[in-house]
């Protein structure tokens, strides 16, 4: 009973807190510094004991995978690597040591913008499957994808001088309306996702009913 | 009118109490959004009024939602061919209310695959949300009487790495080949990335986030998009509780609502720049912050 009801009433007091906060004026500095202070003070405790959880679910699943040789294993013997090659330059030169900066920028970075930089080749599959031009939607997308992109680049000024604002009027007035039409529905939903957790109607994120 | 009412309440309060006559309601309360609070007020009563409702037993017609119809297709699709279910619960934290939409359909989507014993595997960028997680599809396990069918290593960690976390994900689909990903919560870059791995396997694909700007490359590239508010209101539509779906019939009148006060905002706006004249500017004053 206590275990359900607690956090109940944790969330109704929490989301009633930061309603509150949004409404003190910004000048109010002390209230302000408390109130940031309330709610984010916890949060990078909480936090580092998470990431020890996360860690250990993460290690418990590649160990299985390298213990029961599946397929891929050898990936799991390479995260291990890289956990351990971390923790030693971390743990061993410190958090600001060249090691573990140069491991960041010449291991993690490039890797990062490696996946990044796939997303153009993606993008260019993903267009060439929306602009096929099907239905009658497909074929608007087409065309008016087509006239923003000549309008964003000098050969549609040379082919007529109106279509760079012709494009911005496409951008601003009829994108912009669906835009926000999308929106509003967002934030009403939000509020009432929101109103549902603080009055403890949803109440699905709490998991077990143990 | 507002800034009457702040007046009242201000000199009420800083005369009626010694205490009180150092307290000044301007450190407390901004009055400038006066009309936030108004609107929010409004909508929040909207919405309970059309809770009480429910609770009173009162029935709600809810339009079909071809991505959430789509739920239960694609659950009986991974299980007949033997294949995983990948659930992708976004790349944010706890303190997006996507993430916690994404969690509440979780727990529906477990209790079909609970239904059907039809692996679920969950990769998370967040141990807390990975935490979490682990709590929703247990207790969906529970609720359909299949505790032993539940396996809490299927709800893992990855990183929180955003590209880091695609490589995985993206890895997993390649290896497992999924019968369905779901892509429900936030969604940066890395979207398309995710959804277009999950449409070279074959996938059937059902995503919902309320990034605007990810919707497209999720059009493009999954079978069905939950747009937006879709996605708030998949919880209600799958579960069918009344109260849920009382609240979102609360989100449709407000939304109703909101298009009279555009509708009537272009009709003032109109005449302004029309007649030459600002009579109508102080209905649109009213929508300033």
């Amino acid at each position: 009973m206590f275990k359900r009801k607690l956090p109940l009433v944790l969330t109704f007091v929490g989301g009633v807190v930061m309603i509150m906060w949004f409404f003190i004026p910004r000048s109010n500095q002390p209230a302000q510094i408390f109130f940031t202070e309330l709610t984010t003070r916890w949060m990078p405790i909480i936090g580092a004991f998470f990431l020890l959880i996360g860690l250990a679910s993460l290690l418990k699943l590649h160990y299985a995978k390298i213990a029961h040789q599946r397929e891929g294993w050898g990936y799991s013997v390479i995260t291990f690597a890289g956990i351990a090659f971390m923790c030693i330059v971390g743990f061993g030169w410190g958090a600001k040591g060249v090691p573990l900066a140069k491991a960041y920028e010449s291991v993690f970075i490039p890797l990062d913008s490696t996946m990044f930089s796939i997303l153009a080749f993606y993008m260019a599959s993903a267009a060439f499957r929306a602009f096929r031009a099907r239905t009658i939607v497909a074929t608007i997308l087409l065309v008016t994808a087509f006239i923003v992109m000549l309008g964003r680049v000098s050969f549609g000024t040379s082919i007529w001088d109106g279509l760079p604002s012709f494009t911005e009027w496409i951008m601003t007035v009829p994108n912009m309306a669906q835009k926000r039409g999308i929106l509003l529905g967002i934030c009403l939903g939000m509020l009432a996702t929101s109103l549902k957790i603080i009055f403890g109607i949803e109440r699905s994120y709490l998991g077990s009913k143990e | 009118m507002p800034a009457m009412i702040y007046r009242l309440v201000n000199a009420l309060l800083t005369q009626s109490h010694p205490f009180l006559a150092t307290f000044q309601f301007s450190d407390w309360y901004e009055v400038n959004k006066t009309n936030v609070l108004i609107f929010v007020v409004i909508f929040s009563a909207l919405i309970l009024f059309f809770i009480y409702h429910a609770k009173k037993g009162k029935e709600f017609f809810v339009r079909r939602i071809a991505g959430l119809e789509a739920v239960e297709e694609a659950v009986g699709r991974a299980t007949e061919m033997g294949k995983p279910i990948l659930y992708v619960p976004g790349l944010s934290t706890l303190d997006d209310v996507a993430t916690i939409a994404a969690i509440n359909i979780l727990g529906k989507v477990a209790e079909k695959t609970a239904e059907s014993d039809t692996k679920l595997i969950v990769p998370c960028r967040d141990p807390l949300v990975m935490t979490i997680q682990q709590e929703v599809v247990k207790n969906a396990y529970i609720n359909k009487g299949r505790p032993d069918a539940f396996k809490q290593d299927n709800i893992f960690f990855i990183t929180d790495s955003q590209f880091g976390y695609v490589a995985a994900v993206d890895g997993l689909m390649v290896r497992e080949k999924p019968a369905t990903n779901f892509y429900m919560g936030m969604f940066w870059a890395e979207s398309l990335l995710l959804a277009e791995t999950g449409a070279s396997t074959g996938a059937i694909q059902i995503a919902g986030t309320d990034a605007v700007a990810q919707l497209p490359f999720f059009f493009v590239a999954c079978d069905y998009t939950l747009i937006g508010e879709e996605l708030y209101a998949a919880s209600a539509y799958l579960s069918r509780e009344p109260l849920l779906l009382g609240s979102l019939k609360g989100q449709d009148y407000s939304k109703f609502l909101l298009m009279i006060l555009i509708v009537i905002g272009v009709i003032c706006a109109t005449l302004n720049a029309t007649m030459q004249t600002d009579m109508f500017c102080w209905f649109i004053n009213l929508f300033n912050l």
